[in-house]
This record gives C-alpha cells, sequence and structure tokens, in this order.
C-alpha cells in the first residue's frame, strides 16, 4: 500500500487517539508539574466615622487575572510527586531513620495513601490473577468433559459475570453479602457469628474483593482455555495414553503445554486488567479499608474540589506502572516482529 | 482410537460434573438472585428475621397483597428518571460503537495492506494505549473540556469513548483482515480499481462477521464504562451506570435502595439478551487474539 493511501485510510483513527489519549497524556504530565495558585490577598483599610482598620482580604481581580494569565498554575516542579499523598519521600525518610523494626516501618508506609492504594493494587492484581487462571483452566476441562448440548448452555452462564459492567457485578455481589443478605445471613450462620460483617475489617474486605474479581474475570480464562481444548492435538493424547500415561499425567504432560501459550496470554491481559481495579471499590463501597490507584485518582477527580494537579501526579504514577507491567507484553511482541522479518 | 478410551471413570465424571454444576451456580445465581428479589420490598430483599422471606416475599404480601411489586421498578423509571438514563446509553452506545468501527475498519483494513515499518511501531503504541486505564487520561480532559464548554454533554463523550475504544478495535480488525486473502483486493486492483474502490467493493461485502464481533465489544466497552462517564458527563446527561452509582449515594439513606436493585436488573436484561444472542460471536472475539499468540 502507497504511504499516501495508508495516510488517509489511518487518518480518522490516528486522529481520534492523538487528539484523545496522546495529547491528554501530555496534558496530565503537564498539570502534575503544575499547582493552583494560591489566592493573593491584599490589605485594605475600613474606615468607620470613628477609627480605621487593616483588614486582609482575597483580591478577586487579581487572582482572576493571575488565573486567565497562567491557567496551569505555578511551576511546582516534582513537588507533587514528593508530598504526603503521593510518594512521601519525606515521611518515608523519617520513617526508616525512626523505625524501630521493620514491622514498625511498614505499618507507617501503610498509612500513607499512595502507599495502601498501591498495596491493595498490586496484592488484587498478583492473587487475582493466577487464581483466575486455575479457575479458568478447571472450569474448561470439566466443561469439555461435558455432553454437547449442555456445553452451549454452560457457556451461556459463565459468561455473565464477565460481561456485566464490574460495577453491576459488584454491587449484585455486595447486596448478597450484606449482612441482611442471603449470603451475609448465611456466613454468619456457618460462622456461628450474628455480629459478622464482611465490610467491618480489612482482610475480610479484601477477600470479598478478590473473590469478586475471581468471579468477574475466570470467564475470560475459561473461554480462552476451552477454545484452547478443541485444538488439542488428538494423536499426541493417543500416543501417550497407549504410552500408559494415566490421566493426570495426560493432563501435566500434553494438556497442560499445549496451553501453556493460552495461559501468557490470559495472564498478561489479565495483569493489565487487574491493574486497573476501580469499579468494585466502588460498588462494595470499601473505600474505608482498600483504595486503588485508579481510585485513589477518581477520588481527587470528584467532589467540589477538582484536585487536577494530584490526580494528574497520580496518573502519572499509575502510567509508571502499567509501563513496568507491559514491557513483557513489549519484548515478546518485539522479538515476534523480529523473527517475522 | 474409539471415544471410548477418552471416556472418563465414574467418579471423575461425578466430580466434575459437580464442578460444573458448583460454577453454574456461582455464575448465575446472584443474577436470578436480584432479578427475583427485585420484585419485593426492601425489608424483604435485605431481610434481618429471615432470609427466606425475600423468596416468599413475606411482608411484600402484607404491603401490597402479592408476592411481587414493580415499586422498584416505578421508583426508578418514573420517580428518579432512570429512562433518561437509558435513552443516554442508548445513544452513546450507538455513536460510539458506529463511530468506532468506521474508523477502525479504515485503519485496521490499512494496517493489514501495509508491509512498511511503521505499521508495527502503530499497533505497538496502540497497545500501550490499551494497556492505560482510561481514568489516569480522565484528568487530562477536564481542564481543555471546561475552558471550552465542552464538558457535560453527550457527544464529548462519545468521541472520548470512541478514542479509548480504538486500540481494541485496531487490534482486532488488523487480524481480522489478515485472514482475509490479500489476493481478493490486489486482484481487483489490477482490474483499475483504487485502493479505497477494492476495500469498498471487495471487502466491504466480506468483512462483516469480523465487524460484528468487534462491534460487540465496542458496545460492551461504552455500555459498561463507568470511569469516564462519571467524570464526563453532567447529572441530567448521565448514562445507566453513573446514575445507578449516584442511585447509592442519594437513596441508601431514604431506604429506596430497591430503586437501584431495579436500575441494575433493567441494566442487566439487555446484555442478557445480547449474549443470548451473540455467544458465538463473543467466544470467538475473546478467543481470537489468543489463539493468534
Amino acid at each position: 500500500m502507497k504511504h499516501k493511501t495508508f495516510f488517509w485510510f489511518i487518518l480518522p483513527t490516528a486522529t481520534a487517539m492523538l487528539l484523545f489519549i496522546a495529547l491528554p497524556i501530555v496534558s496530565v504530565v503537564t498539570q502534575s508539574l503544575f499547582t493552583p495558585h494560591e489566592q493573593i490577598l491584599k490589605t485594605v483599610e475600613n474606615c468607620t466615622p470613628f477609627n480605621c482598620t487593616e483588614s486582609t482580604v482575597v483580591d478577586l481581580d487579581a487572582t482572576e487575572q493571575q488565573r486567565a494569565e497562567q491557567p496551569l498554575g505555578r511551576w511546582a516542579g516534582l513537588s507533587i510527586y514528593l508530598d504526603r499523598g503521593h510518594l512521601a519521600t519525606a515521611v518515608i525518610a523519617d520513617a526508616w531513620t525512626t523505625r524501630t523494626s521493620i514491622g514498625d516501618f511498614v505499618d507507617r508506609l501503610g498509612n500513607l495513601p499512595f502507599y495502601r492504594a498501591m498495596s491493595f493494587t498490586l496484592t488484587y492484581t498478583f492473587v487475582v490473577t493466577p487464581l483466575l487462571i486455575v479457575l479458568g483452566f478447571a472450569i474448561a476441562v470439566a466443561v469439555n468433559s461435558l455432553h454437547r448440548h449442555l456445553k452451549g448452555l454452560v457457556i451461556f452462564f459463565s459468561l455473565l459475570p464477565m460481561i456485566v459492567s464490574p460495577l453491576i457485578g459488584s454491587l449484585v455481589l455486595f447486596w448478597m453479602i450484606d449482612s441482611r443478605g442471603v449470603l451475609g445471613t448465611g456466613l454468619q450462620w456457618l460462622f456461628s457469628n450474628p455480629d459478622l460483617s464482611l465490610k467491618a475489617s480489612t482482610e475480610l474486605t479484601w477477600i470479598m474483593l478478590i473473590v469478586y474479581g475471581v468471579w468477574h474475570s475466570a470467564p475470560f480464562a475459561f473461554v480462552v482455555f476451552y477454545a484452547g481444548l478443541q485444538t488439542l492435538p488428538q494423536d499426541t493424547m493417543e500416543s501417550a495414553m497407549i504410552d500408559g500415561a494415566t490421566r493426570w499425567q495426560q493432563t501435566k504432560y500434553v494438556v497442560i503445554p499445549h496451553l501453556m501459550p493460552l495461559v501468557t496470554f490470559v495472564a498478561l491481559i489479565q495483569l493489565m486488567d487487574n491493574f486497573r481495579v476501580f469499579e468494585p471499590i466502588v460498588g462494595f463501597n470499601a473505600e474505608a479499608h482498600a483504595t486503588s490507584l485508579s481510585w485513589f485518582i477518581f477520588n481527587d477527580l470528584g467532589g467540589e474540589t477538582r484536585l487536577l494537579s494530584s490526580a494528574s501526579a497520580s496518573s502519572v504514577l499509575t502510567i509508571i506502572g502499567v509501563a513496568i507491567l507491559l514491557s513483557p507484553v513489549l519484548v515478546r511482541t518485539w522479538r515476534d516482529f523480529k523473527a517475522k522479518g | 482410537m474409539s471415544a471410548k478410551a477418552f471416556k472418563q471413570p465414574p467418579a471423575l465424571r461425578t466430580f466434575s460434573s459437580a464442578f460444573v454444576i458448583i460454577w453454574l451456580i456461582v455464575a448465575a445465581f446472584p443474577f436470578l438472585w436480584t432479578l427475583w428479589g427485585s420484585f419485593k420490598i426492601e425489608l424483604d430483599f435485605f431481610s434481618k428475621a429471615d432470609w427466606r422471606s425475600a423468596l416468599t416475599g413475606a411482608r411484600t404480601i402484607l404491603e401490597h397483597g402479592s408476592s411481587f411489586t414493580g415499586d422498584g421498578y416505578q421508583g426508578a423509571w418514573v420517580q428518579e428518571e432512570f429512562w433518561k438514563a437509558v435513552l443516554n446509553t442508548a445513544i452513546v452506545c450507538f455513536f460510539t460503537v458506529a463511530i468506532s468501527l468506521t474508523f477502525g475498519t479504515l485503519g485496521g483494513y490499512a494496517l493489514s495492506r501495509s508491509t512498511y515499518r511503521y505499521t508495527f511501531w502503530l499497533l505497538i503504541i496502540a497497545l500501550i494505549f490499551r494497556a492505560m486505564p482510561p481514568i489516569t487520561l480522565v484528568a487530562g480532559y477536564l481542564l481543555p473540556f471546561f475552558e471550552w464548554n465542552l464538558w457535560g454533554i453527550l457527544p464529548t463523550t462519545i468521541i472520548v469513548l470512541v478514542a479509548i475504544n480504538q486500540p481494541f478495535t485496531l487490534w482486532m480488525l488488523h487480524s481480522f483482515f489478515q485472514k482475509i486473502p490479500k489476493e481478493l483486493d490486489e486482484s481487483a486492483k489490477v482490474d483499475g480499481c483504487t485502493q479505497f474502490q477494492a476495500f469498498r467493493h471487495v471487502i466491504i461485502p466480506v468483512m462483516w462477521p469480523g465487524v460484528i464481533t468487534t462491534g460487540l465489544f465496542s458496545f460492551l466497552l461504552a455500555y459498561n464504562d463507568f470511569a469516564v462517564t462519571s467524570m464526563l458527563l453532567s447529572k441530567e446527561n448521565q448514562t445507566m451506570v453513573p446514575k445507578i452509582a449516584s442511585f447509592l449515594g442519594t437513596t441508601q439513606t431514604e431506604g429506596n435502595v430497591m430503586f437501584a436493585v431495579a436500575a441494575v436488573v433493567s441494566a442487566t436484561a439487555p446484555l442478557f439478551i445480547l449474549v443470548m444472542f451473540f455467544q458465538r460471536q463473543i467466544v470467538s472475539g475473546l478467543t481470537q487474539g489468543a489463539v493468534k499468540g
């Protein structure tokens, strides 16, 4: 295809991505380096017939003018990244020098909002991803042995948790595990503790969110692995069987190696998607016990005072996190491309 | 070899059937339970005294004389004007899907037919964009949108969703177009068509399976989005998902949580129908990237 034709074909999609993805990234990076103007104060003298008092008021005109001249705010450099709401380098340095033990240091780290969000996001990402792969694989193997008329039905219901929007899915579960909901009551009965509430403790909230995450994403792994099982080389299976491999050995030495590329694929996609965990925290109303990086940004942006600079700094840090997670994929794609020539 | 050799021993068979049944319950029960409960009053759906009243609707009978009530739906759709959100979602989804597919087919086609090196870099950039959480971009939108008075209206959200959709759409359609033999449009070009004419008369007639699959996923992304729609739409223009989130803030205290339950069921129903009709396409779409890699 000629360069010129290619250009016209790619123009609409490239423009859309440039304007609404690439430029916003630039804008986010810029905003994270600026902080809003402070209000300009002026001293005015109020004279009554008897005496004069001096008072300090906000000079609205001057503040407005300054805003108009420099809409981004004043230059802040990296200070927003380093402040207490983000990387909190000063607090960490202090905590490290005055620590009594490593546990104490980790505790103090946990009090900083950014590290709290980071620790949940990473725990969620790296616990949910392997679990959903295992569960998805188990479902795929079990469904594959079903009668073929049943398969369609099972796949239909299996797709539901994945297809509904995460907020709706988490609300549905949230209402069930409410202490007055059916699962909540069931758990109270099971542990014979009428005051048991999953919302009250940090550990239980994390477990609840992780269970939700596995429930939501396992169907994806299931569908991919199930498709992989359809292309299982039958002659290899037969040879394995003739050689006397048990069912377990067949699974271990034939099925799993056959599915391994798919496992990598699912793992990479899910690492990216789980890293952006956000809606479940809103749905489960869990922000008191668990916050994620995406929720952290959302929280800054919402409400009356939109903390754009702070949200931008968190966004940049999140993007850096994504980049680190993504680097293996990029390296792999590059190698594939090289191999193709 | 006969299928008999692959047959599982009875114990394993029972175990695997039981496992599938448990999974089915885990996957489907929450939705059925919520659907059933949405026709009850709050005291039944959230019953402190007896969990069975969510099934029988004991208090619903006391209050309404029947074990089913449409109060939640009435409250959500009429009183809280959920129908507006439904309408907005319909508009946003329709235009997002239509524009995404138009841009995506053109771009994906070009990427699959060009042999130059920059196609690879464009795809890599798209992959990086695909990996970024949409919420990280929102901070970049707000300031210019406020400045130019674009904030809060549907067209802005539609074009933002289209852009966020593009990386995924490009990848899907790129790999789909690669499966359509190049000879098809090459021969059209030999017959004197321009590249665009070849696309128009040769490729468009055969591309629909791939486009429908991609369209389904674009639709799901627009339909399910919360991060972008909740930040970029004003209260009057909210789509369903942010509207449901706003129910939680305002109605939880008033005891009108059933509105939210009814709204959740209303928002899930279209997806149910979608999966029913397009199950095959969704499955093929999910596995497309995988089988390739």
